[in-house]
């Protein structure tokens, strides 16, 4: 603990950021690791060149690396495509990129609240059996999705919730939730007691605690949960393809209807959509980078 | 209103008494009120009241229960929403695995007992499928592994502009698994795509990728370890970043070769990370199904067809509901066995740190 400029409240002191090294390498391994990373980040870039390129250009034998830019493929995104046969047809992305949008905050902001509150529970009340509902929980996640989706068909028919935005909100609120849990019991796990000890001592109530205390230092924490949630939920297709409706669809359905379609052809305009669809979470991504291993596995490894 | 109903721990209310924590009357009430205004109002209005009436119930058995039992109430509305969305759903499944349930017929089903099971075991398209996703998962995941380690090595040691080169690699496996189906149809087509564009230098025809088997197989591990990769160099370096340096240093000393610093140094240190991603993308790549379903839809043939997609078709398009949802199970039991496992090492690695 050489390290005397006291740590923040609010980030957790045992956080090993990945970006530290075992020992340093020099500008030579810069070299190298640039080099394997745009070979290994080509496909993404050369999807993100071929959005700006033109109906021509795009289908261009051999592939052109030096074209003029055009933004007509983001245009054509939000307003019209034309399909093969020249009439008009509408892309209607303003509105699945909407839902998509709309359907992902909503769910995400409900199973955070939740999962939250849940979280709380199993790191501060252990329950009798506490491992057991963690486990539960974790494996109604690492499910395969098609195992559960066929009941809940059924029964999405049987109430009238398929193709409503209730429906589909309700959905992935549970399926962002055991995720939510994971994460949240991991970084509450990780405050130090003493704190709270303290105030419970000087007669704080358990809401107090919670809101006062153990909320504030794990704001950072839900904040990464929530983005995670928000790609999980963004990129998620099976559900979406069998129980959205027409009006409720989301982007990766109807980028997988547009692959074999009217609008399968035109590459560009597909590129176009697939780059607006991923740059958000490029960003996010650079953003999370010291939360990655917590996200991806679930919050089952925390470093 | 005495000053005991501040703590709700103290003497348990008398059943008339007017008390927030008092919720046997609490539910009695909304009840009857629920009652009244159903037989009184239109039914719009009356929903809203009965679902205020409930609402009052519920607040007024949580405030009884604070404190004795905080625990459970927090986590009460995440087990709720899961038990009907997820479990009460298995069940149901559960239930429809002894019938021969079809979606689309109204002919109610018949009770089969244990027969869907029996035909699913000894279908030989079922271990056909499961062949094809256990060829797949194994592919996919020994490239992912040591791609994935490779890579870690390039990343484990600090230099100028790692932290931005790292989100290059770190993209793939947070995009969806539609967008990457869609890439690498793209990449994979005859004409335009840049694979077929490349052996055309070569060969001087165009390369149908897809087209066959091995191909086709080829396509998808490549995409799908393309795309998770990243995660096990993620736990990897998480693995190369706990070796402390003295180790190393000592090794130096020493003069051990570079082979002999891995496996008495190294190594240790991140077999457990690496036995986790081994454990973590099995469990995936044996749920193969979004990236197979873009890019070759299970084809040529059904010779990529995953147990995944086998479900599906059978479910979704075939309506063999109740066959399915035996499948289905079977699925099932390898997953919370799988986990199961996984949880266990994440455990014993949690207790040694």
């Amino acid at each position: 603990m050489a390290d005397t400029t006291a740590t923040p409240a609010h980030s957790a002191p045992r956080r090993v950021r990945i970006s530290r090294g075992v020992g340093e390498a020099g500008w030579g391994r810069t070299l190298a690791a640039t080099i394997i990373s745009l070979i290994y980040f080509f496909p993404v870039l050369w999807i993100i060149l071929t959005a700006f390129k033109s109906y021509g250009d795009a289908l261009a034998v051999p592939p052109k690396f030096i074209f003029t830019p055009t933004l007509d493929n983001f245009v054509s995104v939000f307003s019209r495509a034309y399909s093969a046969g020249g009439s008009a047809v509408d892309t209607n992305f303003d509105l699945f990129f909407f839902n998509s949008i709309f359907i992902a905050g909503t769910s995400v902001f409900l199973a955070l609240v939740i999962g939250t509150l849940a979280a709380f529970g199993f790191s501060r009340y252990p329950l009798k059996g506490n491992e057991t509902y963690l486990f539960i929980i974790l494996s109604t996640r690492m499910l395969p999705a098609i195992v559960v989706i066929i009941p809940i068909i059924v029964m999405f028919r049987v109430t009238g919730l398929a193709g409503t935005y209730i429906g589909i909100i309700l959905l992935y609120t549970a399926f962002n939730l055991p995720f939510t849990v994971w994460m949240m019991k991991s970084f509450f796990d990780e405050l130090s007691p003493d704190v709270e000890d303290a105030a419970r001592l000087d007669g704080s109530s358990d809401i107090r605690v919670f809101f006062k205390i153990c909320l504030p230092q794990v704001l950072a924490g839900i904040a990464a949960t929530a983005v995670f949630g928000l790609i999980l939920t963004w990129n998620e297709y099976l559900f979406a393809l069998l129980l959205s409706g027409v009006e409720t669809r989301t982007v990766p359905v109807a980028m997988a209807q547009t692959i074999g379609g009217d609008i399968g052809v035109r590459w560009g305009l597909l590129a176009a959509i697939e780059t607006l669809f991923l740059i958000p979470v490029i960003l996010v991504t650079f953003f999370l980078q010291n939360h990655l291993l917590r996200g991806v596995t679930f919050g089952t490894i925390k470093r | 209103m005495t000053t005991e109903t501040a703590s709700p721990a103290g003497e348990p209310a008398r059943f008339l008494q007017l008390r927030l924590d008092n919720w046997a009357l609490a539910i009695i009430l909304a009840i009857v009120i629920s009652a009244a205004s159903l037989a009184l109002l239109p039914p719009v209005v009356s929903f809203w009241i009965a679902l205020a009436a409930c609402a009052l119930a519920a607040a007024s058995a949580v405030y009884n229960a604070w404190g004795r039992h905080t625990g459970g109430l927090l986590v009460a509305p995440a087990i709720a929403l899961l038990f009907v969305m997820n479990i009460f759903p298995l069940l149901w499944s559960l239930g429809l695995s002894f019938f021969t349930y079809r979606a689309n017929r109204a002919r109610p089903p018949a009770f089969v007992g244990l027969d869907n099971y029996a035909d699913v075991l000894t279908d030989p398209v079922i271990w056909e499928r499961l062949k094809t996703t256990a060829i797949l998962a194994v592919l996919t995941v020994a490239v992912q592994m040591v791609v994935g380690f490779l890579l870690a090595l390039l990343f484990a040691k600090q230099f100028p502009l790692r932290r931005y080169l790292l989100i290059l690699v770190l993209t793939p496996m947070m995009l969806s698994y539609v967008a990457i189906g869609a890439f690498f149809r793209y990449y994979y087509e005859p004409t335009f795509g840049l694979l077929s564009q490349a052996v055309r230098l070569f060969t001087g025809e165009p390369y149908v990728l897809l087209q066959s088997t091995a191909g086709a197989i080829a396509g998808i591990v490549f995409a799908d370890a393309w795309m998770w990769s990243p995660f096990v160099m993620l736990l990897v370096l998480a693995g190369l970043v706990s070796v402390p340096k003295y180790l190393y240093e000592a090794a130096e000393i020493d003069r051990a070769s570079f082979w002999r610093k891995f496996t008495s140094i190294t190594f240790p240190y991140i077999r457990g990370l690496l036995l986790l991603a081994l454990l973590f993308r099995t469990i995936e790549a044996f749920k193969l199904f979004d990236v197979v379903f873009i890019l070759t839809e299970g084809g040529p043939g059904t010779s990529t067809e995953t147990i995944s997609i086998y479900l599906y078709r059978q479910a979704i398009q075939f309506n063999k509901t109740s066959d399915s949802t035996a499948i289905s199970y079977i699925l099932l039991f390898t997953v919370i066995v799988l986990t199961n496992l996984y949880l266990y090492f994440v455990n014993r690695r949690a207790k040694e740190a």
